[in-house]
């Protein structure tokens, strides 16, 4: 299968306008999806700089995971700009923005229920020129199934599951990962595997993009929080920021903080 | 491929790694032992059946061809298409018009590779407007049997004289009759095929589908045929070009039916629109179900069991024939739903964990168990006490 590595398209320079430093690797400009009536996200122009764990919160309905989906492609816009990495994402396919250097996690576990644990990491290492057998052991042991490398992934708990698939995003080493809601339905012991497994991917430098609702888990994993209401940027910023906002609090987090 | 090894010569061994893998069921020492029995026995049938058998088993294995695309499409891909029939016919009406036409030994040498890749050309156009127009999962069914549909309704309608193409009248319902026998090469030292060769050229070329078709799935490619077929939106977002792959692999089994279709035209020297049909169109599906769909082998041997038993049942007791083909389908999906091969294999292998004893137990059990829900679901209770072979009596 031939991949797209230099898809040339725009490159356009993108600069972080949070006031951090740091480059930034994901970017939109007046992103807007109109559901019919229903303006799901509406021109919303925000920044993730390399390196970062982004928060993204917000009510039911404030059209986190619409702006996830455009951002992987599985929606298309209807107006405005994303950019990643120095490339206009706009009118590439989905599979073009995996080869890009993103990642995906969806909210619910996509597994290979009748492939062992091996065999679905191997799918997504099959297309990459990295080195199968050490990347294999290696994100087993990260993803703590190297006991269950031969179990077939249907018999899988619901939480091994979950680190399953961000696994199999991992193996691709992306710059950017987006995890949606990805301790929903979990234990207190499983969220906090996954927070030790972002923490530590974190390290090697990896940025991630978290659509999530459990505010105990954003306090553990995050830096930077956006947040959203109605389609649109409520606030941005450091974590305690966040939390001591009224505004925040009043529509988000008032009835659980 | 290691280089140590000094039996086999390097690249033969390499091969022959490429034959097995996670994603074919048969890869012991003890399938290729009974694969290899089979494959002896069919060699050597011609020879004890005589070459009219023969000649009448080689349809069986023609179709078998037609079966292994669908197994790739379906089994292996995940997306039912009944448009293996399609290709079959396009290949064997350009098959005859082709040879027909051009005449003597060059015809059908010529007609061979015209017809595949007409064949080819039409699936990859049908797969690149339905995968590419965003059709997905049953539609793509039903497309593929509304074109089969329209091509029967349109070669029924081509009789008369005006349609022909070149010498070569299409003939309506009554197709198109009088195509020559299989000839390799040209002039002189051509050859024509039938009876005992016709079969042994039909093997050869399904044996080498096989093992070709079992190196794809096992090779890299074929782990992106499952992947799609078990999850679509997840592979795509692995970075795999979904459209692309699920473009290809119809494209080639497209060309395998072609093959296939082919080879029937040959058999029978004949060809009409009854290719087309919805039976014709639906009976790949039962060969494939019954034989175990996720399994190459298992769609070529139900393939095989079917035709055999079509053919059987239509001499000894002809109106019954498709019903009792049913009949055998329902037994089938009930008992072993994912097909017979997959079903001797999982016997196999518990057999070999725990033993004759408990296996013959095991299995009676899953029977017995299936059968009780199953007469229980229509309202007929049997308890265990009623049922005759108890274990004592199996233990004895």
């Amino acid at each position: 299968m031939s991949a797209p590595k230099n898809m040339g398209v725009n490159q356009q320079p993108a600069v972080a306008a949070t006031g951090s430093d740091r480059e930034a690797i994901l970017s939109t400009r007046q992103l807007t999806k109109k559901f019919g009536g229903l303006t799901a996200v509406d021109s919303v122009g925000f920044t993730v700089a390399a390196g970062e764990i982004r928060c993204l919160i917000g009510p039911n309905g404030a059209g986190k995971s619409t702006l996830l989906e455009l951002i992987t492609g599985q929606l298309s816009p209807t107006q405005g700009d994303i950019y990643f990495d120095g490339l206009d994402l706009t009118a590439l396919e989905p599979h073009e923005r995996m080869d890009a250097g993103i990642s995906v996690k969806f909210q619910s576990p996509h597994i290979y229920e009748s492939l062992t644990v091996e065999q679905n990491l191997r799918v997504p290492l099959q297309r990459t020129d990295r080195e199968t057998e050490t990347v294999l052991t290696d994100t087993l042991e990260r993803i703590s199934l190297a006991q269950q490398a031969n179990v077939s992934a249907s018999d899988l708990s619901h939480g091994e599951k979950q680190r399953l698939e961000i696994g199999m995003a991992v193996t691709l080493d992306p710059k950017l990962m987006l995890l949606d809601e990805p301790v929903a339905g979990m234990s207190i012991d499983e969220t906090a595997d996954i927070a030790e497994l972002i923490r530590s991917l974190h390290d090697d430098g990896m940025t991630f993009l978290v659509v999530e609702h459990d505010m105990e888990f954003v306090r553990k994993i995050s830096e930077q929080v956006t947040v959203l209401n109605q389609g649109s940027i409520l606030r941005q910023g450091p974590i305690e920021d966040i939390e001591s906002d009224d505004e925040v609090r009043r529509i988000y987090l008032g009835e659980n903080a | 491929m290691k280089l140590g090894s000094d039996i086999l010569p390097s690249r033969l061994k390499s091969i022959i790694t490429k034959l097995n893998g996670p994603n074919t069921l048969g890869n012991s020492r003890v399938f290729w032992a009974a694969f290899g029995v089979g494959l002896l026995l069919l060699v050597v049938q011609p020879l004890i059946r005589g070459s009219y058998a023969a000649g009448q088993f080689s349809l069986f294995l023609a179709y078998g061809l037609l079966g292994l695309s669908l197994s790739i499409i379906w089994g292996y891909t995940g997306i039912l298409s009944f448009g293996q029939v399609a290709f079959f016919g396009i290949a064997g009406y350009t098959y005859a018009i082709v040879s027909l036409n051009l005449g003597g030994a060059l015809g059908p040498t010529v007609a061979l590779p015209v017809a595949i890749a007409v064949a080819t050309i039409s699936a990859f156009i049908l797969g690149y407007f339905m995968f590419y127009g965003g059709v997905r999962n049953v539609y793509v069914a039903i497309l593929t049997l509304v074109v089969t549909l329209v091509l029967e309704t349109f070669m029924a309608q081509t009789a008369g004289a005006k349609w022909a193409i070149g010498s070569v009248k299409l003939g309506g319902f009554n197709g198109i009759p009088g195509i020559r026998n299989f000839t390799l090469g040209v002039g002189e030292s051509s050859f024509s095929l039938s009876g005992s060769e016709f079969y042994w050229f039909v093997l050869a070329v399904l044996l080498f589908a096989y093992l070709g078709s079992r190196i794809l799935v096992n090779s890299k490619y074929g782990y992106s045929l499952v992947a799609i077929r078990e999850d679509e939106e997840r592979t795509a977002m692995l970075g795999y070009n979904v459209k692309k792959v699920k473009l290809a692999v119809f494209t080639f089994s497209g060309a395998l039916a072609g093959l296939s279709g082919i080879f029937y035209a040959n058999w029978g020297n004949y060809m009409d629109p009854s290719v087309f049909t919805i039976t014709f169109a639906t009976i790949p599906i039962v060969w494939v179900t019954l034989g175990g769909r996720e399994s190459l082998l298992g769609a070529i041997v139900g393939t095989v069991i079917i035709e055999w038993l079509r053919k059987w049942f239509s001499i000894n007791a002809s109106e019954f024939a498709i019903v009792f083909v049913g009949l055998i389908l329902m037994i089938t999906i009930l008992f072993i739903p994912r097909g017979i091969l997959p079903g001797i294999r999982d016997m196999y292998v518990f057999f070999n964990a725990h033993g004759l004893r408990e296996g013959i137990e095991h299995g009676r059990d899953t029977i017995q168990s299936r059968a009780q829900t199953l007469l229980g679901s229509v309202g007929i209770d049997i308890s265990d006490s009623e049922t005759p072979g108890s274990s004592e009596v199996m233990r004895e």
